[in-house]
């Protein structure tokens, strides 16, 4: 079968890429977040001490970017369910901008918090 | 499983329905925890400040516990359709890798609720 980009260059298929990317990249980040709160374990200076190391202006970057991750897959899941288990209605065409606004805001919140 | 490597049909449909399910109960626990998130952070985070709410907290260990057991259904599956297509990985190594995946997310998840609930 022919592999044709430009077939393949349109806002849908775009939402099925930032879906699937935002998915593997969360499961990967899952056991090192499951890591840093085990922490606690150790007793709460352990954890603290994560903390702090998690103040590195890099560090809060990367979080951003995971807080965004974790809205627009959260958001993108929510645009899947409408389509699959809603009747259709116009207005789904505007879901995906729906999507990706909430999950901007959500990153954008996160980050002017975090500032 | 079929003899030449498929899912039957019975077997896609659970993991069907197990990812549509598990995504609803994902759906309302991630706008709790992108909330709890926002809000924690304003003044910085401190370990006192995410323990004093989470420690004896039996209502917050009881929604960790449900995020973390969705978490456990959904990535896996979710993973699962990844590696098969993009990389045409199918048959019995790629439902024991999926399953491992699942287990140690399963365990490792339920030991952060514990972590921070004790």
């Amino acid at each position: 079968m022919k592999n044709d980009f430009r077939a393949r260059n349109h806002p849908a298929y775009w939402a099925f890429v930032v879906h699937r990317a935002s998915g593997v990249l969360l499961a990967l980040f899952l056991p090192l977040h499951f890591w840093a709160l085990g922490q606690a374990l150790h007793g709460e200076e352990r954890l603290e001490s994560f903390l702090r190391w998690s103040d590195q202006p890099l560090v809060k970057l990367a979080e951003t970017a995971l807080v965004l991750l974790l809205a627009a897959h959260m958001t993108g899941g929510l645009r899947l369910l409408a389509l699959e288990f809603l009747a259709w209605r116009n207005w789904h065409i505007s879901l995906l901008a729906a999507a990706a606004g909430v999950a901007l805001a959500a990153g954008l919140m996160f980050l002017l918090n975090i500032a | 499983m079929t003899s030449d490597g498929k899912l039957s049909v019975r077997a896609q449909v659970l993991l069907w329905t197990a990812q549509r399910a598990s995504a609803a109960v994902l759906a309302i626990c991630v706008i709790v925890h992108l909330v709890t998130i926002i809000y924690a952070v304003r003044n910085g985070l401190s370990a006192a400040e995410i323990l004093g709410r989470t420690r004896g907290n039996v209502a917050w260990a009881a929604f960790y516990s449900l995020f973390v057991a969705a978490v456990a259904v959904h990535a896996p599956i979710g993973l699962r359709n990844f590696l098969s297509e993009t990389f045409d990985w199918r048959g019995r190594s790629l439902d024991v890798a999926v399953m491992a995946v699942a287990l140690t997310l399963a365990m490792w998840g339920f030991r952060a609720v514990l972590a921070v609930f004790i």
